[in-house]
């Protein structure tokens, strides 16, 4: 049974089409949802959640309906908006409480488990002080606490690492990393940022303007792209020249060069050339894909 | 924590002497040992086995949640300050009618348990103008609609729990005082018969008045994200309901129009529930004009269901308009 499954799902709002006949399955585990700003990765949540009804297709959450079962998924799904939500004078301790009875725990498991959850996601002591003092980071830690504190079986993360500076956002995706693995809760992550699902995701779903771009292990989507960077210090005509006789095709980027990856004797024959050449070997790298690239060749494939 | 490696020692198990082992209490494994309750472990992720109450459950949590946050109970001291003093000033009066027929030979209170709503009209004006930006206003500016709209609880619940507790609080708001006065009139031993009605007429009257006001108040609270805005809006519109009701009704009384005068009572959410207890409980008036006649009477019950079903289809409206 798919964690996911949505068959040609559309939501258009008006002119725009926000989600258009998406077709994906998604199994467990922590999946990244990836697209730029207002590629529809929020109104596929909401569709998700079965808060928004979708203008036509279905979607399958749980191996329970959307349009018709909204209020069992949210049961058994927590979710972390994108945009700040917390108020401001109560203690997340008061919160937490709050948000796990309306999902429906009894008063003493409310407690019990905000407790738990609140000390899983790293707040302590501050826990009981207003939220209005909280950094930017605490609020993200109560906010995916609130989404935690019911157990959920899924949790919709939209966005969790927006705003943090690069501590705050590591701990985010090793907190991510955590639920997915030691708490066993599957994760959906939204983010404009490939490079920080990499990471953290087995699976990755790329959305462009509400379309499906590609859905694939995170291994297949950033494996290292079938092409080699390489910088000499000089000479770089001869030695682009020389690589190409060797039958690589060979395209400058500024002062690198960018080399078609065959196999690993490509490296064999970057360093034969830079013997024979006798210039000093700056740089040889993989290249990795980027977000850009992704849409651009993808997208390319797809359409 | 324990040494992992422990529990792999295989001369462990072979030992006899080992529930007597004094260092085991760092096994992790022995913690319900009650003996050993000292030690904390952590014991990682825990999943949630116990009940998942549905929908109506939350709702009434919701209820009973915000019911009693509109006295600042299970919010911070701070929170509790202006509704329990509010409370306290609305009994005073009260209170001090119950002192003067208890102490005092009177063959009845000196002021009316039904005209009692009308005259600390203000003050209770006040609290709702407190309360209901506190219950619903905060849950819109913060944005936090988005978490209880990704939980069982569906719009309308979140409406109907909000509206029930507001209206419940403001009740309590009222029929305290009138229930001070009517223990006032037992200690003094008035007469039950005269007593008892009354004090009914008027606590149907604080049901009335409450659904009213908790729904004008929820209203405009719902459109005034900014807490401090809804406060002034509700009081401003609420006083001058009041101000606008008293000078029509006066003009309307002193040109003799005695119809417009009766009818003017609509103007005020106050003066409307009291036509209702006039004319229709049988209460007496303490306006200088009730609603006229039967006609009247029915005009301000149905202009009375009206104002409720109409606040409680625009607070329904206004929440389908939040997205998450």
């Amino acid at each position: 049974m798919p964690l996911i499954a949505t068959d040609v799902l559309t939501k258009r709002y008006g002119p725009v089409t926000a989600v258009s006949e998406l077709s994906v399955d998604i199994e467990p585990g922590v999946v990244g949802l990836i697209g730029a700003n207002g590629a529809g990765k929020s109104t596929l949540i909401k569709i998700l959640l079965g808060l928004v009804p979708a203008t036509s297709g279905r979607a399958r959450v749980l191996d329970l309906d959307v349009a018709t079962s909204g209020a069992e998924i949210r049961e058994r799904v927590g979710y972390m908006p994108e945009h700040d939500s917390l108020p401001a004078d109560v203690s997340a301790t008061e919160f937490v409480v709050h948000m796990a009875r309306m999902s429906g725990l009894p008063r003493t498991a409310a407690r019990e488990r905000t407790a738990d959850t609140l000390r899983h996601v790293g707040l302590y002591e501050e826990r009981y002080r207003p939220i209005g003092g909280y950094s930017t980071g605490m609020r993200q830690r109560v906010k995916l606490a609130q989404a935690l504190v019911h157990d959920p079986a899924l949790v919709l993360l939209d966005e969790p690492t927006n705003g943090l500076d690069p501590a705050g956002r590591e701990d985010m995706l090793g907190l991510i990393r955590r639920i997915g693995t030691e708490f066993g809760i599957s994760v959906l992550v939204a983010s404009h940022l490939l490079g920080e699902l990499e990471r953290v995701c087995d699976h990755v779903v790329v959305v462009d303007a509400g379309r499906l771009l590609r859905s694939s292990s995170t291994a297949d989507v950033t494996a290292a792209s079938s092409a080699i960077a390489v910088e000499v210090d000089e000479r770089t005509e001869e030695f682009a020249a020389l690589l190409r006789s060797a039958g690589l095709a060979v395209t400058p980027v500024g002062r690198l060069l960018e080399v078609e990856l065959r196999d690993d004797t490509t490296y064999d024959v970057v360093r034969d050339s830079v013997d024979s050449l006798g210039v000093g070997l700056v740089r040889m790298e993989r290249r990795r894909h980027h977000m850009s690239e992704i849409f651009t060749t993808s997208g390319a494939t797809s359409v | 924590m324990s040494d992992p490696t422990r529990s792999a020692d295989p001369t462990r198990s072979a030992d006899p002497t080992r529930s007597a082992d004094p260092t085991r209490s760092a096994d992790p494994t022995r913690s319900a040992d009650p003996t050993r309750s000292g030690v904390i472990h952590d014991i990682g992720y825990r999943h949630y086995d116990g009940a998942r109450l549905g929908r109506r459950h939350v709702t009434r949590a919701l209820f009973v949640e915000s019911a009693k946050g509109a006295y600042g109970l299970g919010r911070s001291t701070r929170s509790k300050i202006v509704p329990m003093l509010l409370f306290a000033v609305v009994c005073v009066p009260a209170f001090v009618i119950a002192v003067i027929a208890a102490v005092t030979e009177v063959s009845e209170l000196p002021s009316d348990y039904t005209s009692y709503v009308l005259n600390v009209q203000v003050l209770v004006a006040i609290y709702v103008a407190g309360q209901a930006p506190a219950s619903v206003s905060r849950d819109l500016r913060f944005r936090v609609m988005p978490l209880y709209l990704s939980r069982p609880l569906e719009r309308v619940d979140y409406v109907l729990a909000k509206y029930a507790a507001l209206t419940v609080a403001v009740f309590v708001f009222v029929a305290g005082p009138l229930t001070i006065m009517f223990l006032g009139a037992l200690l003094a031993e008035l007469p039950l018969g005269e007593q008892v009605p009354d004090y009914l007429r008027s606590l149907a009257g604080g049901v009335l008045v409450a659904f009213v006001l908790a729904g004008v108040g929820l209203v405009i609270a719902s459109v005034t994200p900014q807490r401090g805005l809804g406060v002034a809006a509700i009081i401003t519109v609420l006083l001058v309901l009041g101000g606008v009701q008293g000078a029509v009704q006066g003009i309307a009384g002193a040109e003799g129009e005695d119809t417009v005068a009766g009818y003017a009572g609509l103007l005020s959410p106050f003066t409307l529930v009291d036509g209702v207890q006039s004319g229709l409980l049988g209460a007496d008036t303490a306006l200088p004009a009730g609603p006229p006649g039967d006609m009247g009477a029915v005009v301000f019950l149905v202009a009375t269901v009206l104002v409720v079903a109409g606040c409680f289809g625009a607070l329904l409206l206004r929440y389908r308009r939040v997205s998450i």
